[in-house]
């Protein structure tokens, strides 16, 4: 069983389980908004939400998957930041997930047979774009390029259909996890979040109360 | 949970600096700091993206560290404490996020407090003279350069006033960074003014005029004096003449000093307040410390000055802060506060 947080856009919060004799995945509670200015603020709520709607403790929980992103910076932080501390204090792994995969992952869960192009909002007028070709036999999505950033207006024409999601799943992230972990794919990912970009250099004017 | 004595972890992620500290009660555990001031020494200032990204790679080593350090595990702790703001936004939400995430995980409460207010309470770690209050407090580092009067550390502080523009650390960075010296400024222009005369030149002290008093009586600017020192160093270039390196520093240093201290002198007298503490990084500078201490002692003022590990932003004076507040009954934070960059002095705890 797993607590998994994606704050790549929005903020979503999920407990998901998989059944060891079925294999069976199961998305026990999931909470989120698709508000991407106030990861910080949310982030407690919806954990607490999350488990208490599971009715599990949190004990009971086997690790916590992450969204790594691709996704705007400050909030995609937050997640991660909040993952990591929560995996610390039960002393259970911390399972990091390419927020695309999750993404494209649905999909085809939800019956796309054809390639996938992702495309998620990556401010600076660019998208951050992934292609996927199904599902491999352990049910994991297989990506086949990216994720990368794109000017919004030149954006490769898709293989097959393109998508454009504005909020990741949780629960997504998390059965994902689940799968590459019965799968012994584990880890699916680095733990680094998929910046894609430099960090702009700006120095700051410093902190201030009054102004 | 343990009101006599909690055991706190505090986490601070306002600037730079990534800080866990676990005290018990006034009693300071651990203390540690990872900085990522060398990433930002190439840019002359701190960089908010390079800072937050920093904070989360270096968080969950700092808090293993930390836990080490005091020897204690996570079971042990009684609250988690985290700086709400001021400080840059994005860093320190990194810090709001873990910290919300692991009392969660712990089943135990959060406290979100004031990063300035934090400042003053690291002075009540490890010292035999509890601290007084009233008092008034001058916090001075590279992000902020502040005037508090705290009358009770958990209930009642106000801003008495705060830098209109450059902090003075900040100050320090930018006047080194003209006479080519590297960063951060204030070591480098202590350095270089060894063996300088700081009378040499008079640069000027910002809102120390007459007509400044009604409004700006204890805040401070420091982009004026930044001008000048520039301007003073340009009319010598061109004029083919040497620049008295040593001359300028120590000058440009003891206009910063000068106007610091005297400032926070005028608000301890007007406010018929005995007692000053000093707090932030810029305390480092031996000659603020020393100017500080001539002055309080010609006025009857009593001088505190926390150690230096305790002066720059760390997380034990967020453990500090939140083990008063344990201590004196207050409630913690709800789960819903965010980053607050601008957050004011008044709001000791977030609620
Ligand atoms: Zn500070």
């Amino acid at each position: 069983m797993l607590l998994a947080i994606d704050t790549s856009t929005g903020t979503s919060v999920a407990v998901v389980d998989r059944d060891g004799a079925s294999g069976e995945l199961r998305c026990l509670a999931e909470t989120g908004t698709d508000d991407t200015m106030r990861h910080a603020e949310v982030i407690g709520d919806f954990i607490r939400e999350a488990l208490a709607g599971a009715g599990i403790d949190r004990d009971r929980l086997s690790g916590v998957a992450a969204g790594m992103g691709p996704g705007p910076f400050t909030g995609l932080r937050v997640g991660i930041a909040a993952a990591h501390a929560f995996a610390l204090g039960i002393d259970r792994p911390f399972v990091p997930v390419v927020s695309h995969d999750a993404i494209a992952w649905s999909r085809y869960r939800a019956g796309e047979t054809r390639s996938l192009q992702v495309v998620t909002d990556a401010r600076r007028r660019e998208f951050a774009v992934s292609e996927y070709d199904g599902l491999d036999d352990d049910g994991l999505p297989v990506r086949v390029l990216g994720p990368g950033l794109a000017p919004r207006d030149e954006v490769p024409v898709a293989r097959g259909i393109r998508f454009d999601a504005t909020i990741v799943s949780a629960g997504a992230i998390g059965m994902l996890a689940e799968l590459a972990f019965a799968a012994g794919r584990l880890p699916l990912a680095a733990d680094a979040p998929l910046y894609l970009r430099a960090p702009d250099v700006t120095p700051s004017a410093g902190k201030r109360v009054l102004q | 949970m343990n009101r006599a004595e909690p055991l706190i972890l505090g986490i601070e992620t306002s600037c730079d600096e990534t800080g866990v500290g676990i005290v018990r009660g006034t009693t300071l555990l651990a203390n540690i700091i990872a900085s990522s001031m060398d990433e930002h020494a190439r840019y002359g200032g701190v960089v908010p993206e390079v800072a937050a990204r920093a904070h989360l790679e270096a968080l969950g080593p700092t808090i293993r560290a930390a836990l080490a350090e005091a020897s204690v595990t996570l079971d042990d702790i009684d609250a988690v404490a985290v700086t709400s703001g001021p400080g840059l936004a994005g860093a320190l939400m990194v810090g709001v996020g873990a910290a919300k995430a692991l009392a969660l995980s712990l089943d135990v409460p959060i406290y979100a407090v004031n990063h300035l207010v934090g400042h003053v309470g690291a002075d009540l770690l490890d010292t035999a003279a509890p601290l007084e209050t009233p008092t008034v407090a001058l916090l001075v580092s590279g992000g902020h350069t502040s005037l508090l009067l705290v009358r009770d550390l958990v209930s009642d502080v106000e801003l008495l006033g705060e830098t209109i523009d450059d902090a003075a650390g900040e100050a320090f960075d930018k006047v080194a960074r003209l006479l080519g010296l590297p960063y951060p400024g204030g070591p480098e222009i202590d350095r270089a003014a060894v063996g300088g005369d700081p009378k040499a030149i008079r640069f000027p002290r910002g809102l120390t005029q007459p007509k400044d008093q009604a409004a700006h009586r204890y805040d401070f600017s420091f982009s004026g004096l930044k001008t000048a020192v520039a301007r003073w160093v340009e009319q010598r270039e061109a004029a083919g003449e040497p620049v008295p390196l040593a001359d300028v520093a120590a000058s440009f240093r003891e206009a910063v000093v000068d106007v610091l201290v005297t400032k926070a002198i005028a608000a301890c007298t007007d406010l018929g307040v005995p007692r000053l503490l000093l707090g932030g990084g810029v305390v480092a500078n031996a000659r603020l410390r020393e100017v500080a201490r001539e002055r309080t002692d010609a006025a009857g003022i009593d001088l505190r000055v926390p150690p230096l590990s305790l002066c720059t932003d760390n997380g034990a004076m967020i453990a500090a802060l939140a083990s008063q507040l344990v201590m004196a009954g207050h409630p913690p934070s709800g789960l819903g506060f965010g980053a607050d960059s601008t957050l004011p002095a008044t709001e000791i705890r977030v609620a």
